[in-house]
């Protein structure tokens, strides 16, 4: 019984060998090798599935993204210098950051606003609307894009009215920002609502209580309340809509320097031939996968947080 | 003394910062929450909410707050007509059972949140929440977070932040209802205080009839939608309106067909007039209390609350036989108790080695699950 009051922690308790009660009353009672081992098992099946864990990442990630960086940088830095400040890629950059934030933008306050409806209210096709929402993420991305083309494009059901007025969608940036909204659509709402349902109503309650008007509200109490899942949506989204490749080809008409992508412009680089053509995919696929790493380290620095919270 | 239902008594001050409401109904679907609810709060006052869950009192009081509207009736705060204005225009200060802190602010700007969205100068809103969290104990606490308070904490930082705006009427519901029973007890003791040094109307919901009696200077109990009684916490327990009344504030039991409570009983070993003969079937020892269950010869199980030195002089013991007589008349028939899903102390009901046990009826808290 001594035994069990010297050790308190000890979950195993009266298995210990009782000669342990008399020294363990002034010093650190000494807990029984066996408890310990018990304690920090790491059985065969652990190594097993550890090994086989860490090879298929390897094999799936880690190679791959090893023999990009070879490949990039198999001359030296200067030639892919010379392609990172080549007219085509520039432009392509700039499309895709055009393209990019513009579809985080709208997916930000879509993914807000609708959060907030979905959680905040109770209406006749609530679910409904939110089953639609996750569909264009479950579809395949070149589906999206053709069906893009039947509703915008000029012979589409009102692509040719808009045409007639002025605004060209398909093969144009309008077209490209739809289809990457359209594969990114969820992403930021389904961060914010399992936060806004946790925080439930009261604090806004309260904060009207205390006189704050709807703005006020939602700028003081529920913003900073989900902050870091907006973070961490935006994050999500804004890695899916850099590197969304199949709706946007479909759309875009792909001209270099005009309507191409980051991504477009490394799938038209490497299906050319010659050893530059090779070089500039290379280099281009290697600035789309470091702005992931970077993204994906901001990700990881933001989940605690968001748990914490 | 405590004022009553309507119509309000002719009191200048009553429409000044009290609480009116007429003719209040709220329906949800087909279960009538409120049915035509007139009350007056006087101003000044700390009002008890009382009554068991699902009465229709934390309605009534979102109502108040305006954080529901009435289908049918009227609310008034502070003689201006509140039936249709949005919380944030009513000055009323709300505390929430789960405290709903602002979970990214820390305890200062908690408790500024009001003055900061009604832009006060800087230098103000510091002095006014340095001075309020000094009221509320706080003071050490002004940097941390809600997640670094205890419960009680948050609810004292809840009730700073509530009064910080200078509301004309607070509304706390079960402010307590969360904390543990010791919390609990110290905290309705500091409200209490606080209230006296604070003078603002206060209206609190509580299903708990020890805590209403001992922290308001008048209760309203509610029940099915309806306001059983209003009164001060000695008419209520002495004067009961109704059968319901008596058992919801207090322990009752049933000697000679008519509803007792158990303390105002008088035991005797001898026979005199008006005395109930009685075997003693068990003596139970509560704390402080001992709890001294009886049969009568027609079948009545009443029970009897002593002290320790009462059984040791009177000299009871179990199967012993006592004479039994009611000290206080009541007016309700036994018969008239409505019927409690807790036990029955009911005339003949069937006796529970636990005893008329459920005897413990009205002593034990009545807290929903």
């Amino acid at each position: 019984m001594a035994d069990v009051l010297t050790r308190p922690t000890d979950p195993t308790g009266p298995t210990g060998p009782t000669g342990a009660s008399g020294s363990g009353t002034t010093t650190r009672p000494a807990v029984d090798p066996r408890v310990r081992r018990a304690r920090r098992r790491t059985t065969r099946t652990a190594w097993v599935l550890r090994v086989v864990a860490v090879g298929y990442v390897l094999a799936l990630v880690a190679l791959p993204v090893a023999s990009v960086v070879q490949h990039t940088f198999a001359d030296g830095l200067a030639p892919v210098w010379d392609v990172l400040t080549s007219e085509d890629f520039l432009a392509a950059l700039r499309l895709t950051t055009v393209v990019a934030g513009i579809a985080v933008v709208l997916n930000t306050v879509f993914g807000v606003g609708t959060g907030y409806l979905l959680v905040r209210y109770r209406f006749w096709g609530r679910r409904f609307l939110s089953a639609v929402i996750d569909l264009p993420i479950s579809i395949s991305p070149i589906v999206v894009g053709v069906a893009l083309i039947l509703v915008y494009g000029t012979y589409g059901w009102f692509g040719g009215a808009l045409e007639d007025a002025g605004l060209r969608v398909i093969f144009a940036l309008p077209g490209m920002v739809l289809a990457t909204v359209l594969v990114s659509l969820p992403l930021v709402l389904r961060e914010v609502v399992p936060t806004l349902e946790e925080a439930g109503i009261e604090q806004e309650q309260a904060a009207q209580s205390l006189g704050a008007n709807a703005w006020q509200r939602f700028w003081r109490v529920t913003l900073p309340t989900i902050k870091w899942a907006l973070a961490y949506g935006v994050a999500l989204s804004l890695a899916r809509s850099l590197g969304e490749f199949g709706a946007v080809r479909v759309v875009s008409g792909s001209v270099a320097g005009e309507s191409q992508t980051l991504t477009l412009y490394v799938n038209d680089s490497y299906q050319e031939f010659g050893p530059d053509a090779q070089r500039q995919a290379f280099a281009a696929a290697f600035v789309l996968m470091a702005v992931a790493v970077v993204l994906i380290v901001v990700i990881a620095a933001l989940r605690p947080k968001e748990e914490k919270a | 003394m405590s004022t009553a239902t309507t119509p309000a008594p002719a009191r200048p001050e009553a429409e000044q910062s009290g609480i009116v409401v007429r003719g209040v109904h709220r329906r949800f679907g087909d279960f009538v929450a409120l049915e035509d609810i007139d009350l007056v709060v006087r101003p000044g006052g700390l009002t008890a909410l009382l009554g068991p869950s699902g009465g229709g009192k934390s309605t009534l009081l979102r109502i108040i707050a305006g954080l529901d509207y009435p289908d049918s009736g009227s609310v008034e705060i502070g003689g201006r007509d509140a039936t249709f204005l949005p919380p944030q225009r009513r000055s009323v200060g709300f505390v929430f059972q789960h405290y709903a802190a602002f979970k990214h602010l820390t305890t200062a700007r908690n408790v500024a949140f009001g003055l900061e969205i009604r832009k006060r100068p800087k230098d103000e809103i510091r002095d006014r929440v340095a001075e309020l969290l000094e009221l509320v104990h706080l003071e050490q606490f002004a940097d941390r977070l809600p997640s670094q308070l205890s419960g009680g904490q948050r609810q004292r930082m809840a009730l700073a932040r509530a009064l910080a705006v200078q509301p004309e009427v607070l509304l706390l519901d079960e402010p307590f209802g969360a904390l543990d029973a010791k919390v609990r007890k110290e905290l309705r003791d500091w409200l209490r205080r606080l209230h006296d040094e604070v003078h603002v109307t206060t209206l609190f919901v509580t299903h708990d009839q020890e805590e209403a009696l001992e922290v308001a200077d008048e209760i309203v109990v509610i029940n099915g939608g309806r306001i059983e009684q209003v009164g001060s916490p000695s008419e209520l327990y002495d004067h009961p309106a109704n059968p319901f009344v008596m058992s919801f504030l207090g322990p009752v039991t049933t000697l000679g067909g008519v509803l007792v409570r158990p303390h105002d009983v008088e035991v005797l070993t001898d026979e005199r007039a008006g005395a109930v003969r009685a075997e003693v079937t068990r003596l139970q020892r509560v704390g402080y209390e001992v709890r001294a269950e009886t049969r009568t010869a027609d079948g009545e199980t009443p029970w009897v609350q002593l002290t320790r030195a009462q059984v040791t002089e009177l000299g009871l013991a179990e199967g012993g036989t006592v004479w039994l007589r009611p000290l206080v008349e009541t007016p309700f028939p036994a018969t008239a108790l409505p019927p409690d899903p807790d036990g029955s102390d009911g005339p003949g009901g069937p006796r529970e080695p636990e005893g008329a046990g459920a005897a413990g009826d009205g002593c034990t808290d009545r807290v929903p699950a």
